[in-house]
């Protein structure tokens, strides 16, 4: 019976990016409903911070040094070397190979598609185990249809979004791997620079808790008092389209159809009136609390908690009264 | 500059109707079809680098049934010069391996300096058919762009790439395929000048025997993944509705916070 594999991601730290944590965690549950084994698989100049912190979560890791990752864009890289290890172990490939469902996680799966012809089922919002392989529950069209898909030859490539799991540790340390994977090229793409911005230490997938801000934070100022009740909730700040086309925040902050797809513990929303575009980014939330001076603005149809008044009277009051809770 | 824009025509997300058919594809009646939002900002980002650059030429390239021509003409309406459609009775129900092998193939006669596509397509939010198609090509990928930058003469493209936390800037030699987000600008609405010029551009039919592609190889008889079941989300609950102070309003969030120990 093939094994499943994860793709440990590089996160922004240089060690192991949280999602693949997650995305560990899940096969792991995965491999224990299915009866097969779990590895990880790790490509990097220099694996051995990401392989161990994998190790954490999985009994075996396979590492792959790849200098070229430094100075070049990781997918391509990753991709070819992961189809170069599937050559390897052509004798028992492994029926599935998990990776996250992010924007590197993402272009890994689609090169390695392209190299290896396996299928892929991807932002998978949940996975089971079955007798003919993994059940990936997925939502497409924005969340208005839940589908559950499988492989038709039992083998392929599964990319998880983010909160499909909490990461959880293994009983035991897993075991690295150290391996050589030749296999085919793809074309390198240089990295000229890498930037973060401020405010986006963790990606905002990853969050626990969003306060977003609409149209009706009304400028880049408003965005001061969405910021201090995310941080004072521990959270990250998210924006609506709207807000991010008028320049008040970042594009990587944004949530919706052609932002960023959430599912945080708690989705607070400031001024936002919950159109389909921003709704399908968010619907997911484990719980959603509006404050919109609008009673009859679309989000009052799927917020839990909707507060009618001014974003700023009310969020005001709410800092302060969030300030004197926590003492 | 040869640009080529991956174009796909998708259900409007804002009409809120799509399903699924009892053959568990789309119903293709149930919602009207749009280019999908990626897509256009991908077409916009072209028209611009094309009108950057004298003599040069905007195609469409798209796979879809064989209704999609109506939805090609509105692209082309924003000024493409032209359209090609592959379509081919064998491709309904096709698997995004087929599609990327589909596209790449279609690509490969054509003469470009770059292809654009929409990061993902709104329906399936996948996102894995750009990467797919640059392998199959053999081309460098430049993904989640925000920001397109080619030097003709130097034969390369850079890319500023949104990552996970802040940004990459990528360079590559062209030809290359490059992967495109809503912050390369808002797309431009076809002026009637536009509209009318679209009803006489040429727009390209290939069927897979065109393609060189055996027939039995691609397409929903041989899709990678298979439809288990589908069905609609459960509902949230009722949204309690709070109105009166600032002060009581963020009281009963508090409290609401805390009841579900989020606080």
């Amino acid at each position: 019976m093939g094994e499943l594999w994860v793709v440990g991601e590089p996160g922004a730290d240089g060690g192991l990016a949280r999602l693949s944590a997650e995305v560990a965690t899940l096969a792991r549950d995965l491999g224990a409903q299915g009866g097969r084994r779990v590895a990880g698989v790790v490509v990097a100049a220099e694996p051995e911070m990401i392989a161990t912190e994998l190790a954490r979560y999985l009994p075996t890791i396979l590492a792959i040094a790849e200098p070229a990752a430094v100075e070049h864009a990781w997918s391509a890289i990753a991709a070819a070397r992961v189809a170069g290890l599937l050559e390897e172990h052509a004798s028992e490939p492994p029926d599935v190979i998990l990776v996250g469902a992010g924007s590197d996680g993402r272009d890994f799966a689609g090169a390695l598609s392209a190299l290896t012809g396996l299928g892929v089922l991807t932002s998978a919002t949940a996975v089971a185990w079955t007798d003919s392989g993994p059940a990936v529950e997925m939502s497409p069209f924005g969340g208005k249809l839940l589908t559950t898909c499988g492989f038709t030859g039992g083998r392929g490539i599964v990319t998880v979004r983010p909160s499909v799991a909490d990461a959880v540790p293994g009983d035991t340390t897993g075991v690295v791997e150290t391996r050589q994977a030749s296999g085919p090229a793809l074309p390198p793409v240089r990295v000229i620079e890498r930037t973060s911005e401020a405010g986006a230490a963790a990606p905002i997938e990853e969050a626990k808790i969003i306060v977003a801000g609409g149209r009706g934070v009304g400028g880049p100022d408003g965005f001061g008092l969405v910021g201090e009740l995310a941080s004072e909730l521990d959270g990250a700040v998210g924006a609506t389209r709207a807000a991010v086309d008028s320049g008040w925040i970042g594009y990587s902050q944004q949530i919706g159809q052609t932002g960023k797809i959430v599912k945080p513990d708690l989705y607070l929303a400031l001024g936002i009136s919950g159109a389909i575009q921003h709704k399908v980014g968010m619907q997911t939330a484990g719980s959603i609390v509006a404050v919109n001076r609008d009673p009859d603005a679309p989000i009052a149809e799927f917020a839990d908690l909707l507060v009618v008044g001014d974003l700023f009277e009310v969020g005001a009051a709410l800092l302060e009264q969030l300030r004197a809770r926590s003492g | 500059m040869h640009i080529v824009v991956l174009v796909k025509p998708v259900p409007d997300p804002a009409s809120g109707g799509e399903r699924l058919g009892a053959d568990g594809r789309l119903d293709r009646a149930s919602a009207p079809a749009v280019v999908n939002g990626n897509c256009e900002y991908a077409l916009e980002a072209a028209l611009k680098l094309a009108a950057a650059s004298e003599g040069s030429e905007v195609t469409l390239l798209s796979m879809a049934p064989a209704s999609a021509p109506e939805t090609l003409r509105k692209a082309l309406a924003m000024g493409a010069t032209r359209g090609i459609h592959v379509t081919d009775p064998v491709l309904a129900g096709t698997c995004a391996v087929s599609t990327a092998r589909v596209l790449a193939a279609a690509l490969k006669p054509l003469t470009f300096d770059l292809v654009l596509a929409g990061v993902d397509t709104s329906d399936g939010l996948g996102g894995t058919v750009p990467a797919a198609v640059a392998a199959h090509l053999g081309l460098p990928l430049l993904s989640y762009a925000s920001r397109i930058e080619p030097d003709e003469a130097a034969g390369t493209v850079r890319v500023r790439r949104i990552s996970a936390t802040g940004y990459d800037l990528l360079e590559a030699p062209m030809p290359a395929v490059i992967s495109c987000t809503q912050a390369l600008g808002e797309p431009r609405y076809p002026s009637l000048k536009g509209i009318m010029a679209a009803r006489s551009k040429e727009i390209a039919t290939r069927s897979l025997a065109d393609l060189g592609i055996d027939p039995s190889t691609v397409g929903g008889a041989v899709a990678t993944t298979t439809l288990i079941d589908s069905r609609t989300p459960p509902a949230r609950g009722a949204t309690e509705v709070v109105r009166g102070s600032p002060a009581e309003g963020a009281a009963r969030i508090v409290e609401f916070l805390a009841q579900r120990r989020i606080i």
